[in-house]
């Protein structure tokens, strides 16, 4: 096929060629980046948290006087451990896509120079870590003894489980097994390290910071009270959970049981990715929509094309050109524009992405984007062209023999 | 003018010759103005002003009690007030009117024997907040400047919880039981839940389908040990366990709005946070020179990004779509008009002036317009109604379909689309008459 003619005819039709590059460079620009962004949330959407979902729920209870949280704790772990079905109950103050009570900075050093980020503490009471599911990958799980009661927040000094991915950011390449870390004053010395534990709010945090988690170990009590980890089969977690919620009402009057928070984690993680999903939903849509109306635009203005140039196609059939020929000439005309325009689309795809990072914290276009957008769009404009190329092709040679 | 009816013709006329490039235009536009107004009727929602005849009144002060460095690297004070500060600055009263704010969740008892307590979810307030933030009322009203200095058992509780509590009616003096004690019922809301949350942005991020359900005195809630169950940020951890550790400590947790009239009065109040710093730091309180912010309602909603990111980059998103579409009309636009170079010669050769192409011209876009926007109309009514769908509990609700939003469909699809036939129809205009008469 040669190029030199398409070119040249081309040339007198800058405008309409211009008009395609520029839709095929606007186009990709938005695809791109529309592209980026849902491989983000789609990545958010499959977040490993590390524990064995299926199997869990978790109950909240509020409303209660502290001086009763003792109390309460031992009414509501018995009275849930005698449902049918109920693997085990234990207590733990934060929970994966749910409650968030254990955010906090925490410090490298203890005179607090050297920060080491803002973490997840999840304090849970014995049972938890084993009903959680959690792997540990080295060192050792909590001990009975490592179960300890603690006033305030958390226990001020406790032997504690990390995550690999905060390992790995705290003490890159060295074992972590036996470091300390502070939180203000309050000591920590990490003894195990499990594969995975995701933050409750994963979809505020970049990259390996959703997992970065701590496990600590402490027994329940006057402040660890009010949120607890059932754990059933899978089949009945659902049921035993409305079961919990009915003697909730029988054991402890006196609470108030959160509909909201108390939910199987299947539901809390539906939930905490409610918007993330309609994001995603909502990107697609753009992206079928331009890429329907860049092929619809295509389609309009190679019809007009062939309708204007029936004649030199009769020309060209009756001095010998074949179909083959025909169709060719437009592929080949519509391949040389849609990479123009993806030439100048790559150039506005990075523009609109710097914009984007700069206003909005998204992280940089990978470059793989690009060869995947040019792609999409040759293919596009190669289908988009197939309907009026063949129509060109399908006039007869006749038509160079008549007068117009 | 007169010509108008007849270009309509011809327009409607040439529009049915060619049905295909028709409808591709129609559908190109509606598509591209749809997206777009749904995602603004969304982003309207989010980004509004939840007090517009007095949110330029309405002021948020913030004081560095936590020195450089300690929030973030830039120098911007905590967000919100800790305990120390805020009853300053509500000691010393320096606005028109103002209140301190922190976010409680008592659970109430309703009335009538054997009922299960139900959780509440309001906020400790001061009595001018009500006039303040003009809260309507649909009995009673809030509670005056005595009963916040004497600790008054008073409540204001919402419509909501006047149902499920009394079952609703009419119910100001009777007594209501929450966490254990009786409190006087001093007014009752009518329907208010302003969106965004702009009395407490810390807490609620702005958003919360649910309308905050009882309002007690501040004082009062601190008294009786009423704990914060809002967010609290804190430099260094308190050094008493407990509420009453948290109040003592330099934690941030109340949220804090004064209303001011007019420059001069914003000025004094200015000049007043900065002297108060300035006594904090002379006291050995503060080692840093004062570093206070007083930002108006919608700066300091600004600042807290209240509008969530994703709103934002899905209507960016939208508007390259309707660019698309925009410069594919005017493609097909180009190829439609030159089409008929024939037709425009003919016209030019027996006498019709440039502008008269450009009034034919320009119709034909119209109507092309006007069909994209009807198109635009029902894909927008459906897409804000699939948003409402998919979009998250807390902002459900806030997009919505009303006069202004369809009028701004149309009148976009009409502009841009002339927009669009403007190149196409200067080209048009150009059309040598004698050129084209010879040819055909």
């Amino acid at each position: 096929m040669q190029i030199q003619p398409i070119l040249a005819a081309l040339r007198r039709h800058r405008l309409a060629t211009m008009l395609i590059a520029l839709e095929i460079a606007l186009a990709c620009a938005v695809l791109c980046n529309a592209c980026f962004l849902i491989a983000n949330r789609v990545a958010l959407l499959h977040v490993v948290s590390g524990v064995d979902e299926s199997a869990l729920a978790t109950v909240q209870l509020t409303g209660y006087e502290d001086s009763h949280a003792v109390d309460l704790n031992a009414r509501v772990l018995t009275g849930l451990r005698s449902i049918p079905g109920m693997q085990s109950v234990s207590v733990l103050n934060s929970i994966p896509f749910g409650a968030r009570r254990g955010t906090a900075g925490i410090t490298l050093d203890m005179a607090g120079q050297h920060f080491g980020g803002v973490v997840e503490f999840y304090v849970g009471g014995p049972g938890s870590m084993q009903a959680l599911g959690l792997h540990v990958t080295s060192g050792r799980g909590p001990q009975p003894d490592d179960f300890r009661t603690f006033e305030g927040l958390m226990p001020t000094d406790a032997s504690v489980q990390i995550t690999r991915s905060l390992a790995e950011h705290l003490w890159a390449g060295t074992d972590p097994l036996g470091k300390d870390f502070w939180l203000d004053k309050w000591h920590y010395r990490v003894v195990g390290v499990i594969d995975h534990l995701v933050r409750p709010d994963p979809s505020n945090w970049q990259g390996d910071s959703k997992d970065w988690s701590i496990f600590v170990p402490a027994l329940p009590g006057k402040f660890l009270a009010g949120s607890y980890l059932l754990r059933a089969d899978p089949q009945d977690i659902s049921r035993v959970l409305r079961d919990a919620r009915a003697t909730i009402a029988k054991i402890a009057p006196d609470a108030v049981f959160d509909e909201e928070g108390s939910k199987t984690f299947g539901d809390l993680r539906t939930d905490s990715f409610r918007q993330d999903r309609a994001m995603v939903g909502m990107l697609v849509g753009v992206i079928i929509a331009l890429l329907l109306v860049t092929a619809l635009g295509i389609v309009g203005l190679v019809s007009f094309w062939v309708a204007q140039r029936r004649k030199q196609i009769g020309i060209r059939r009756a001095i010998g050109a074949t179909r083959g020929d025909i169709l060719h000439y437009f592929q080949t005309e519509n391949f040389l524009i849609v990479t123009f325009g993806i030439v100048l689309g790559m150039v506005l795809a990075f523009v609109l992405n710097m914009v984007l990072m700069k206003f909005y914290e998204l992280p940089r276009l990978p470059l793989v984007y690009l060869p995947i957008g040019s792609v999409v769009l040759w293919g596009l404009g190669q289908l988009a062209v197939l309907g009026p190329a063949l129509r060109a092709a399908a006039v007869s040679p006749v038509v160079a023999t008549r007068s117009v | 003018m007169h010509m108008f009816g007849y270009y309509l013709e011809l327009a409607m006329r040439s529009l049915k010759r060619s049905p295909g490039l028709t409808t591709l235009m129609v559908l190109a536009i509606g598509f591209g103005v749809a997206a777009s107004m749904t995602t603004y009727s969304v982003f309207r929602a989010v980004s509004g002003d939840p007090i517009p005849w007095k949110s330029s009144k309405l002021f948020v002060p913030q004081i560095d009690m936590w020195g450089p460095g300690q929030h973030g690297g830039d120098r911007e004070p905590p967000d919100a007030l800790d305990y120390a500060d805020a009853m300053a600055l509500m000691r010393d009263h320096r606005a028109t009117r103002q209140s301190a704010i922190y976010l409680i969740s008592p659970s109430v008892i309703p009335a009538g024997a054997g009922r299960s307590p139900v959780q509440a979810n309001g906020y400790g307030v001061y009595g001018e907040f009500f006039p303040m933030l003009d809260v309507p009322f649909q009995y009673g009203s809030g509670w005056s400047a005595d009963d916040d200095a004497h600790q008054s058992a008073v409540a204001v509780i919402s419509d909501k919880l006047n149902q499920q509590v009394f079952g609703g009616g009419n119910n100001v003096g009777r007594t209501i039981d929450i966490e254990g004690k009786d409190y006087r019922v001093a007014g009752v809301l009518a329907d208010w839940n302003p969106q965004p949350i702009f009395y407490d942005v810390m807490d609620t991020g702005g958003y919360s389908s649910d309308g905050p359900d009882v309002f007690l005195p501040f004082q009062r809630a601190i008294a009786v040990n009423m704990t914060n169950s809002g967010v609290n940020e804190c430099r260094d951890s308190p050094a008493e366990p407990g509420f009453v550790g948290l109040q003592h400590s330099n934690c941030v947790w109340i949220a804090f709005m004064a209303e001011l009239d007019g420059a001069g009065a914003v000025q004094r109040y200015r000049q007043y946070l900065d002297d108060y710093a300035r006594d904090q730091q002379a006291a050995g309180r503060f080692t840093w020179s004062p570093n206070n912010r007083l930002r108006n309602l919608p700066a300091y909603l600004d600042h807290m990004h209240v509008v969530p990111g994703d709103t934002k980059v899905s209507l960016l998103v939208a508007l390259g779509l309707l660019i698309v579409c925009l410069v594919n009309t005017v493609g097909l636009l180009l190829a439609k008009f030159l089409r008929r170079s024939g037709e425009i010669g003919v016209r030019r050769a027996l006498g019709a002036s440039r502008s008269a192409i450009y009034a034919q011209f320009l119709t034909e876009a119209g109507v092309i317009g006007v069909g994209g926007g009807v198109l635009g109309l029902l894909l927008t009514g459906v897409g804000v109604l699939g948003v409402d769908l998919v979009l998250p509990i807390r902002l459900v609700g806030l997009a919505r379909i009303d006069p202004a939003l369809l009028l701004l469909t149309v009148l976009i699809a009409v502009v841009a689309t002339l927009l669009a036939g403007i190149y196409p129809t200067f080209r048009a205009s150009r059309v040598q008459p004698a050129w084209q008469l010879k040819s055909n």
